[in-house]
C-alpha cells in the first residue's frame, strides 16, 4: 500500500510512496545525460524524416532527393572510372602478353582471385582443388588442356553449355541405357580400364574388354586411356578421376554416362574479367 | 495541467490507458500498412516476369518448409558490393507474385535472389545431398532426404488458391498443372504446351534422374529460376524508377 511520500535519508532522493514489508522504493529520475541524448534521437529522427525518404507516399519521400538506387550508379561509375584504364589494357590483350607484362600480370591475379572466388570457386573449390564431379584447376590434368588460350577459350564457352559453336557440347554415350554394351561387357569395359592403372581384379575379363574398349572408347578416349583434349575425353592411364576411379563408379560411368557442366561466360562476364580469370587459373599450379 | 498527466494518472485510468495504448499501437500498424496502398507505384514496369511454373511452386514450398529463408535472403540491396558480388540489384517487380516473399533478413548463407543459373543443375542437386562434398567449411546441412518422390497431388488447387491471392494463373494454366509439372522435370516429354504456357522455364532432369518426379527436382527448378526473369540489358532506368 501506499506510504508517505518522503525523502531517504541515505541517498537523498525521494521515495515513491510504496513499501513491501519495510522496503521502500526511491523514485530516482533518469539521469540528465541518458534523457538528452534520447530527446536529442528524436529531434534526429524527425530530422532524418524530412531529409531522407521514409514516408512511401509521392512528395513526401524527402527534401534531399536522396535514393539508395539513385546513388548507387554515380557510386558505380565512380570505381569503374577509377580502374577501367586498366581493365581496357586486360580487355584488349591476349592472356599471353599479360602474362608477359609484369604491371597487367599482377593486376590480373588480384583481379582473378576475386572474381575466381565469387564465380567459380563454388564448384571448383577456393583453391581450385575440385570436387567429385568437378575438375580440379590445381593439378596438371587437364580435360580441355592448360595453356593460357585453351583456359580462356573453356571459361568463354563452358562446358556443354548449350552452345554449338565447338567440340564442348560433346557428351560420353550411356553405353548401357542405350544398349550398345550389355551388362557383362560393362563389367569387362571396366576390368580392362581398371587394368590401364593396374587395377583389374579379374584379369580374363579385363582381357575381354580390351576389344571392346578398342571398339567403343578409343576413338575419344584414345588405344591406351590417354585421352583427348580436343572433345574434353579424360585420360584414364593415370590415377586422377573426375566421377570416382573405383570399379562401381566406372561401370556406372559407362553404364549411364556422365555429362559435367560448365557454364560460359562469355556475356556474362567483362571480357577483362575473364582475362584474369585466365590468367589466375594458371597459376593455381597446373599451368602449361 | 501537465503536472497531472504522470504515470500514476495513466496507470490509475483504465479508460486512458486503454486509448493511449490504441493510439501507440495504431502508429506502429499504420507503418506497415500504409506502404501497401502504394504498390502500385512501387512495382516497377519492367517485361519478363510470370508466374511460378507448378513444379517451382512445389519447389518454393520446399524451400519455405525447409526454413531455407533462416540462413539465405533473396534480396541483393542496392550497394555496389553487393551488384559487384550478386548482379543488379533486386527489384519489387521480381518478387510480385511472391506469396509470401522470400526477402529474409539474415544471411548465414549467400543472398539467393540471382542463384538461378549460377552453377550447373548437377553441382544443385550434389550441394543439396552433400554440402560439405563440394565446399568443404559451409555449415550448411545435408538435403539428402529430398531425392524422394514429390507429392502434387493438390497441384491445381494450389494454383488456385494462389489465383485467390492475386496471382495471374489463367484457367489454362490450372486445367495442366499436374502436366506442366511432370514435363518441366522430364526433358524427353512434349512440351510445346507448357513452354507456350511459361516463357523462359526450363525443361530438364534437374535432379539427374528423368524417370520420376522428386522434391529434389522442384527444388532446384526452382533455385535455377530464381533472379533470371527479368532481363537487365532491356530495362532502362526510366522503368527502374518507383512512383
Amino acid at each position: 500500500m501506499p506510504t508517505k511520500i518522503e525523502k531517504d535519508a541515505i541517498s537523498g532522493q525521494m521515495t515513491t510512496g510504496h513499501e513491501w514489508d519495510g522496503l521502500k522504493e526511491l523514485d530516482t529520475p533518469m539521469p540528465r545525460w541518458w534523457l538528452w541524448t534520447f530527446y536529442a534521437t528524436v529531434v534526429f529522427a524527425l530530422a532524418w524524416v524530412v531529409i531522407y525518404p521514409a514516408i512511401p507516399v509521392s512528395g513526401l519521400t524527402g527534401l534531399s532527393g536522396w535514393t539508395a538506387r539513385g546513388a548507387l550508379p554515380a557510386e558505380i561509375a565512380a570505381e569503374r572510372a577509377r580502374i577501367e584504364p586498366m581493365l581496357a589494357r586486360l580487355r584488349e590483350a591476349t592472356p599471353g602478353e599479360i602474362a608477359a607484362d609484369p604491371e597487367m600480370r599482377a593486376f590480373a591475379l588480384a583481379g582473378g582471385r576475386g572474381a575466381f572466388n565469387n564465380t567459380c570457386a563454388g564448384c571448383h573449390g577456393a583453391g581450385g582443388q575440385g570436387a567429385l564431379g568437378f575438375p580440379s584447376l590445381a593439378d596438371d590434368d587437364w580435360l580441355f588442356g592448360g595453356k593460357l588460350d585453351e583456359i580462356q577459350h573453356t571459361i568463354r564457352h563452358g562446358v556443354r553449355a548449350g552452345e554449338s559453336d565447338d567440340q564442348r557440347g560433346i557428351a560420353m554415350p550411356a553405353f548401357l541405357s542405350t544398349g550398345m554394351l550389355n551388362a557383362a561387357q560393362v563389367n569387362d569395359t571396366a576390368e580392362y580400364v581398371l587394368s590401364l592403372t593396374g587395377r583389374a581384379t579379374n584379369a580374363e575379363a579385363a582381357g575381354r574388354g580390351e576389344a571392346l574398349f578398342s571398339e567403343n572408347c578409343a576413338s575419344c578416349h584414345g588405344e591406351r586411356g590417354e585421352g583427348n583434349r580436343d572433345m574434353g575425353a579424360p585420360r584414364l592411364n593415370d590415377r586422377i578421376w573426375l566421377f570416382g576411379g573405383d570399379k562401381a563408379a566406372i561401370m556406372r560411368t559407362i553404364a549411364y554416362s556422365r555429362a559435367g557442366v560448365m557454364p560460359s561466360w562469355q556475356g556474362r562476364l567483362d571480357p577483362a574479367v575473364v582475362n584474369m580469370l585466365t590468367l589466375y587459373v594458371h597459376s593455381l599450379g597446373g599451368g602449361e | 495541467m501537465l503536472k497531472k498527466f504522470t504515470h500514476g494518472t495513466i496507470e490509475r485510468n483504465v479508460i486512458l490507458l486503454s486509448v493511449l495504448t490504441l493510439i501507440t499501437v495504431s502508429i506502429g500498424g499504420l507503418a506497415q500498412i500504409v506502404p501497401l496502398f502504394t504498390v502500385e507505384s512501387t512495382i516497377e514496369r519492367v517485361q519478363g516476369v510470370r508466374p511460378y511454373t507448378p513444379l517451382e511452386l512445389m519447389g518454393r514450398n520446399i524451400y519455405v518448409r525447409e526454413g531455407c529463408y533462416a540462413c539465405h535472403s533473396q534480396m541483393v540491396r542496392p550497394f555496389r558490393d553487393e551488384n559487384e558480388r550478386y548482379g543488379h540489384y533486386s527489384l519489387a517487380a521480381e518478387s510480385m507474385y511472391d506469396r509470401p516473399f522470400q526477402w529474409g533478413s539474415k544471411r548465414t548463407g549467400p543472398d539467393l535472389a540471382r542463384v538461378g543459373g549460377r552453377y550447373s543443375d548437377d553441382w544443385q542437386a550434389a550441394h543439396l545431398r552433400a554440402p560439405r562434398d563440394l565446399v568443404p567449411d559451409t555449415v550448411m546441412p545435408a538435403y539428402a532426404f529430398l531425392d524422394r518422390p514429390l507429392d502434387y497431388s493438390g497441384i491445381e488447387a494450389h494454383l488456385r488458391a494462389q489465383r485467390a491471392l492475386g496471382v495471374p494463373y489463367t484457367e489454362e494454366m490450372v486445367a495442366n498443372a499436374r502436366a506442366d509439372l511432370e514435363a518441366q522435370a522430364r526433358p524427353d516429354a512434349d512440351a510445346s504446351g507448357f513452354s507456350s504456357r511459361y516463357a523462359r522455364a526450363r525443361q530438364a532432369a534437374f535432379d539427374g534422374n528423368p524417370q520420376r518426379v522428386t522434391e529434389m527436382d522442384a527444388l532446384v527448378a526452382y533455385l535455377q529460376m530464381l533472379g533470371t526473369l527479368v532481363d537487365f540489358r532491356d530495362v532502362t532506368p526510366e522503368q527502374l524508377r518507383q512512383q
